[in-house]
């Protein structure tokens, strides 16, 4: 019997504000415990919150860039229950009325196709604090510096049915949220965080299987993982007789498994109400208008621009087109040396691998995009063959100066003078007569083969500078000759 | 001033007397303080007392007062509700739960009436969480009335109402939540005014239900109550119910005459439920107010009754969730010895709370539960609804609307300690007023058996001013409010 996977989504994305979304405390990772929780977000009696205007407006613009309906009116409401690192024994969040609504949005996918999924309904929340279970043998210490966190819920339709396209979909997301600038986007200290309801059906069924919820997954790669194990699992019981038990699960990466959580991380009965300190969030179409005006040319639209304009590829104009900052390194480097493929090629092979192997982002490159952009003119006009150009990048990695200085102090300019490389050539062939016979009596599919001996020779002569095409030509004339 | 008119004074009077230098703002408070000393003992009013931050209060009270900086309420004593948080001074809002909490902040309100120039003596007894009707449910014992000490003052505020009528201090603050200032008002023979939800900032008060809670004046006169409500009112950043409006000038309103002003007398509020003497005091107060000019006009509220049903699901409700940070985990209490997370949370909370509150926290968690919500918070919604348009309704036919504050006067301690019906029943006129967010006040109607009893005004939202004018009206025609108890060794 074949399966069918079926998945909807539900993203945490942690909002970068400068303060949290009801109080002034700073809303930062990686301060000290308890020093960013102030008494709001510490539920000290008589506390009251105060909405920060700046989490709506993120909310509005993601809702914008989604298409998606927004709620005129939306309402906070309570959600109950009792964690320690819950300080108030409710998360205030949006239930029945939420700011964003229906929705829709387009994932690029690898092979250049558009995969169109349906977003249910985006809200505002708090983020709860952190249990520390590791420091302090025996007891739990509780670490409120997240509590208030603004959070975006972004919730779909069970519009998936690949772990390809749920991933395709998280980087998107991440990449739309990073382009808006709603969000650090940072997934190492749990910006986005994501939960995936996942369920199985025998393939042309139209009702859905009994669904599990795997939560808190937040890596793309574990996203990938968690999907793949999951469905194996629930693909064995169903074969084997059983039955799906509707529960909240964990992604174990570790053990790459998942697992039941404990029936008491779990509340049933959330005992939603709306929440009476804050007032419903009223938004009117000059205030959506205004923050339209404000929002950047979108990824999608990015990509579709650099594959017309610069000739690009799909996949490199994803890639690109990922981040406004790598976006902005490609059009400054393609603009400076008009010669956009090949800045292309260079940013996403061997600047990508040079920052990779650094742990570097774009943003904290030693080459700025106007230095490769002077290397690129250089390898446009032959003056650099590729393998000369690999040097200049090192000296412009090392910053030696722009590619012009290091061609010069490094004397790495190509040979292109026909007498000079005549020259040169005249003399391997005097110093390999062997070769040469070797060369001369073979076939000419195998001279192909020879010829590379000679190019080395030259190649090693001329210490890597001789014009790589002017030298074969040379090589085929002279040896042809006999 | 000899010390008993000193504390039996108005604050209006007081505040003329140290603006004149005819008594020091020290000598004031020594005064009150004195008052508490010898009385405190049998009524119970006053639970925690700050005497040397206020005699330092007093003596900086009287230096703005010499160097022209003071202002009407600059070195008047008065007291906060134990629900008001207070910077450094314990806030235990009557509860074991947190008997040893001690704020690092202030209330707005307590800011406001800080910056006023008043002095603080301490802080008043309450209801457990302010929830009661006769300040029995207090973890510091049960506060006793000043007119007669085997009877209750009402609740919550009641140690708030019961400091006043006893010359504790001619002021003191009280939360209202469904009328936990104006039936202790009334049977306490002072002045309560709740004001307009959003009138005065919730921020730093212990929630108790956050969509019908508010701070108003508890006082002498409806003159003080204006002058202290002047001091508390306006928008406040840190509570975003707070209304953005411009606050009046409420003693400048007082004066205004009442003729032609409408009093609706609605029919629901003069039923069974009603004590006849009651009505009978009530009707001749309003008559007081007819000779005024004023004009009674006959409405209905159809609603009232189902108010009870309706507050004591909302109430409870909110509650239910505003308590859950008592979990023992931050602060407040928490059990000996906890064996895991459950049994820290179950033990510390019920060892922590008293039985009414815990009575409500189950019936609000009861009334959000899953399958129930629809049934009764969604209803209770929709009738609160109905309520506020009862009211809307009413005030198309009049200006203000005219009745008693509680339905009967004082009862005996404990009489109705177990019966939570009868004691929620205590506050019938008084609650649908805080779920339709409207201002009412009590005023002393006179004594029944030597008990007082209070007329409630209703306004429309926001206007105090038209209460406080009508209040005050009744007050320079009617010597009700010049009453005063005949405690033992207090002036007669």
């Amino acid at each position: 019997m074949s399966w069918e996977v079926v998945m909807g989504l539900e993203v945490h994305l942690q909002l970068a504000t400068k303060s949290k979304i009801f109080s002034g405390a700073a809303n930062q990772f990686g301060a000290e415990p308890n020093v960013q929780a102030c008494a709001v977000d510490l539920g000290m009696p008589g506390m009251l919150p105060v909405l920060n205007s700046e989490a709506v407006r993120y909310a509005v613009m993601f809702g914008l860039a989604i298409d998606a309906r927004l709620g005129k009116r939306s309402v906070f409401d309570r959600k109950n229950y009792f964690y320690p690192d819950l300080p108030k024994g409710y998360q205030v969040s949006q239930f029945f009325e939420p700011i964003v609504c229906e929705g829709k949005f387009d994932i690029p996918m690898e092979d250049g196709s558009v995969f169109p999924i349906r977003i249910t309904r985006a809200h505002l929340e708090e983020d709860a604090g952190k249990s520390v279970h590791d420091l302090y043998s025996g007891q739990t210490g509780v670490d409120l510096n997240r509590a208030g966190t603004p959070l975006l819920e972004i919730v779909t339709e069970p519009d998936f049915r690949t772990a390809a396209q749920a991933v395709a979909y998280l980087k998107a997301l991440h990449s739309l949220a990073i382009y808006l600038g709603i969000s650090d986007g940072n997934m190492a200290e749990g910006s986005m965080r994501c939960d995936i309801n996942i369920s199985l059906r025998a393939s042309g069924s139209e009702a859905f299987g009994t669904r599990t919820e795997i939560k808190n997954v937040n890596s793309f790669k574990f996203v990938e993982k968690a999907i793949a194990v999951e469905t194996e699992r629930q693909q064995d019981l169903l074969e084997s007789g059983g039955t799906i038990t509707q529960e909240t699960r964990l992604y174990d990466a570790d053990k790459n498994e998942t697992r039941a959580m404990r029936s008491k991380e779990v509340a049933n009965d959330y005992r939603y109400f709306p929440e009476p300190d804050l007032l419903p969030i009223i938004i009117d179409d000059e205030y959506i208008e205004a923050i339209r005006d404000t929002l950047p040319e979108l990824p999608r639209v990015k990509q579709t621009r650099f594959i017309s304009q610069y000739e690009l590829s799909q996949y490199d104009a994803a890639l690109l087109a990922d981040t406004p900052t790598l976006a902005q390194f490609f059009e400054t480097a393609a603009t400076v040396s008009k010669a956009p493929k090949l800045a292309a090629n260079w940013i996403l092979g061997d600047l990508a691998g040079a920052l990779n192997r650094e742990d570097l982002d774009i943003s904290q490159s030693p080459v700025s995009a106007e230095a490769l952009a002077g290397l690129i003119v250089r390898i446009a006009d032959e003056t650099l063959s590729s393998k000369l150009a690999k040097q200049v990048f090192e000296g412009l990695w090392q910053q030696e100066g722009t590619a012009d200085a290091i061609i010069e102090t490094r004397g790495l300019k190509q040979v292109t003078d026909t007498g000079a490389l005549e020259a040169m050539v005249d003399q391997v062939i005097a110093d390999c007569p062997d070769q040469v016979t070797q060369y001369r009596a073979a076939e000419e599919s195998k001279q192909k083969k020879l010829i590379g001996f000679f190019v080395g020779q030259v190649m090693k002569a001329s210490k890597g500078q001789a014009n790589p095409q002017l030298l074969n030509t040379l090589l085929v004339s002279k040896l042809g000759e006999s | 001033m000899s010390l008993e008119s000193l504390t039996y004074a108005t604050a209006s009077e007081l505040s003329s007397a140290l603006h004149t230098g005819k008594i020091s703002a020290v000598e004031l408070t020594e005064a009150c303080l004195n008052a508490i000393a010898t009385h405190n003992s049998e009524v119970n009013a006053v639970i925690t007392l700050c005497e040397d931050a206020a005699i330092a209060e007093a003596k900086a009270a009287d230096l703005q007062l010499h160097n022209g900086s003071a202002g009407p309420l600059t070195g008047v004593p008065l007291l906060h509700k134990d629900i008001f948080c207070t910077r450094n001074v314990p806030t235990t809002c009557a509860s074991k739960m947190l008997r040893n909490f001690i704020p690092p902040y202030d209330a707005t309100v307590v800011s406001r009436l800080r910056t006023a120039g008043t002095v603080m003596l301490g802080k008043t007894n309450m209801d457990e969480f302010a929830m009661g009707s006769s300040t029995e449910t207090s973890v510091f014992g049960v506060t006793r009335n000043p007119w007669d000490l085997n009877c209750v003052p009402g609740g919550s505020s009641g140690g708030a109402a019961a400091a006043v009528a006893a010359g504790f201090a001619p002021l003191s603050t009280g939360t209202d939540t469904g009328g936990s200032i104006r039936q202790p008002a009334s049977l306490c023979g002072i002045t309560g005014l709740k004001p307009t939800y959003g009138r005065v900032s919730r921020l730093g008060i212990i929630a108790f239900a956050s969509s019908l809670d508010q701070a108003g004046p508890m006082t002498r006169t409806v003159e003080d109550a204006a002058l202290m409500l002047q001091a508390m009112s306006g928008i406040d950043a840190g509570d975003s119910t707070s209304a953005d409006l411009e606050v009046p000038d409420f003693s400048a309103g007082l004066n205004q005459p009442v003729a032609g002003l409408r009093i609706g007398v609605p029919k629901e509020y003069f039923n069974h439920n009603l004590d006849e003497q009651v009505a009978k005091k009530i009707h001749e107060a309003l008559d007081e107010l007819v000779k005024e000019g004023a004009e009674l006009v006959d409405i209905e509220l159809p609603h009232t009754e189902q108010g009870i049903a309706t507050y004591y699901i909302i109430a409870p409700a909110e509650a239910s969730t505003n308590l859950s940070r008592y979990d023992g985990v931050r602060f407040g209490h928490r059990c000996e010895n906890p064996e895991n997370l459950n049994d820290l949370y179950e033990r510390s909370r019920s060892e922590g709370f008293g039985e009414e509150v815990q009575r409500r926290i189950l019936v609000g968690t009861y009334a959000l539960s899953a399958g129930f919500y629809d049934a009764y918070f969604k209803k209770a919604q929709q009738v609160r609804r109905l309520i506020s348009e009862d009211f809307k309704k009413a005030f198309e036919h009049c200006d203000v609307i005219a009745g008693p504050a509680a339905p009967g006067t004082a009862f005996p301690l404990g009489a109705k300690s177990d019966d939570p019906l009868a004691m929620y029943l205590e506050d019938i006129y008084t609650l649908s007023v805080n779920l339709a967010g409207l201002p009412g006040l009590s005023v002393p109607a006179g004594l029944i058996n030597g008990m007082p009893v209070g007329l409630q005004l209703i306004g429309r939202a926001f206007d105090e001013t038209t209460l406080l004018r009508m209040g005050h009206r009744f007050q320079l025609r009617t010597k009700h409010h010049l009453a005063r108890p005949t405690m033992a060794g207090a002036n007669q």
